[in-house]
């Protein structure tokens, strides 16, 4: 900084003093006026619209600079499967009967359901096996065997076309649990239909007879129990996310 | 009389003062986030001496039960903490100022001397530039931290897209088990850091603000 030479040193000093301490007050008060407007207008339980902004933007980079089909999460040997733990039963109604169950199918462009399927027809498609560390976004994470089929041959099989939609939405059967996926993360090769865990058949508390698993995302996309599956270019509604979590959730 | 002795360049100041709330929040959020997970404490095998964290600690702070608006904290204020870390650090070499700052070979014994000093023994201080040996290797780990917590965020952050890193960082939870201690090395640089600026006195903590202090030095000539 230029010394004045029409001041004295203790002026100077003095003068240097004021204005550091005026800009970093200056700054302070910028910094809380940032916070303040940074969480505004928060809806109940959800986080506040700037910040659902910030994780938009953030899901536009990921998507654009990072996110492709040829980058597979890491795949482990059989000896190191843990034992998961049962995190969550919303849309688990223990009276439903799985006998019962279907799964309706609305593809692209379809205002109704197209197909109800049983359990044996998803599993005429090929079966494919993968050991990956299931992780949850509270942090924890469990190395999980899945098989079942990859939700891009379902897509080809069961509702050929739709994989011009930008998003598939899925429900469990009682609507209580659903979730919004965007089309690249959907048709990932790694992303299952799975109706076995562990090398047993899926139980219901991890969600019998059908669920989705999606390692490229947080376990909170890997709806348990599919009951509807719909393909639409407008991001269908996420249970999570309607509680302040990223709709992406990408990892 | 008195001169003007300059100390610390406008540059490093604002990427100082700028540092101190996004670190502020990064560990705020970060807090939020650990809550939902918190596995982490020191102790011996089967014996726990301290768990990261107790109940008490969180009835006090009232950090539970906000994840969702932790993360969203964290992966905005993750931009600024990278940003202005990043500029820092290209300054830091750019300007060569780095060379005030990175440790020599003679700093390690130093900062021994340095410390023994500090904590009230009779050790005389050895010469020192702008930063003395401790200093020179405390603010330079310090940088070092602020890219590892970085690297480390991001393997958790992207372990699936940035698988590489995540395999760099030993894996998905040893990059959560880092990203938390260094952390923990913050918290405990700013007690000392706190420590020390309230030990050296005003004069010098202005000087961080205003960029310079007062030194008294003999009159030349009667002036």
């Amino acid at each position: 900084m230029a010394t004045d030479s029409r001041l004295t040193p203790k002026q100077e000093m003095a003068r240097r003093t004021r204005r550091g301490f005026m800009v970093l007050g200056g700054g302070a008060v910028a910094a809380v006026a940032g916070w303040i407007a940074l969480n505004r207008g928060a809806a109940d339980g959800d986080i506040p619209p700037a910040l659902r902004g910030i994780l938009g933007f953030n899901e536009g980079v990921a998507r654009s600079t990072l996110f492709a089909d040829s980058h597979l999460v890491k795949t482990y040997p059989p000896s190191e499967v843990g034992n998961i733990k049962v995190n969550a039963d919303i849309g688990l109604d223990p009276d439903e009967n799985l006998d019962d169950w279907r799964l309706e199918v609305t593809p692209f462009g379809a205002k109704e359901p197209a197909s109800k399927l049983t359990i044996a027809e998803v599993r005429t498609l090929p079966r494919r096996e993968e050991i990956i560390d299931f992780k949850c976004v509270e942090g924890w994470s469990t190395v999980t065997q899945f098989a079942g089929a990859r939700l891009s041959d379902f897509t080809a099989k069961y509702a050929p076309g739709s994989e011009r939609a930008q998003c598939v939405g899925m429900k469990t059967p009682d609507e209580e649990y659903y979730v919004g996926l965007d089309m690249p993360s959907a048709q990932h090769p790694q992303t299952l239909i799975a109706w076995e865990m562990n090398g047993q058949p899926i139980n219901s508390d991890h969600g019998a007879p059908l669920r989705l698993v999606i390692p490229v995302k947080y376990g909170i996309k890997n709806i348990k129990r599919i009951g509807k599956i719909e393909y639409t270019d407008t991001r269908p509604n996420d249970y999570w996310a309607e509680r302040g979590y990223d709709w992406y959730a990408g990892l | 009389m008195h001169v003007i002795e300059e100390k610390h360049k406008l540059a490093t100041r604002w990427f100082h003062w700028v540092n101190f709330p996004i670190l502020s929040l990064m560990i705020f959020s970060g807090m939020l986030i650990y809550w939902s997970f918190d596995p982490y404490t020191i102790g011996l095998p089967g014996i726990t001496l301290f768990h990261f964290f107790p109940d008490w600690f969180y009835n006090a702070t009232h950090i539970d039960h906000k994840l969702a608006y932790g993360m969203a904290i964290h992966f905005f204020a993750g931009w600024l903490f990278a940003i202005n870390g990043i500029a820092y650090f290209i300054y830091t070499v750019v300007s060569g100022e780095w060379r005030e700052l990175a440790p020599e070979a003679k700093s390690f014994g130093e900062a021994v001397q340095v410390m023994k000093h500090d904590m009230g023994f009779k050790t005389p201080l050895p010469p020192q530039g702008r930063y003395n040996a401790a200093q020179r290797i405390s603010y330079s780990a310090i940088v070092v931290m602020g890219g590892l917590s970085l690297l480390s965020g991001l393997a958790i952050f992207k372990p699936a897209q940035l698988h590489w890193l995540t395999v760099l960082m030993g894996g998905y939870e040893w990059a959560r088990w880092e990203h938390f201690w260094l952390t923990m090395g913050y918290v405990g640089f700013f007690a000392v850091h706190i420590a020390q600026v309230v030990r050296t006195g005003w004069a010098n903590f202005r000087s961080m603000i205003s960029g310079c202090d007062l030194e008294e030095v003999e009159a030349a000539n009667g002036d």
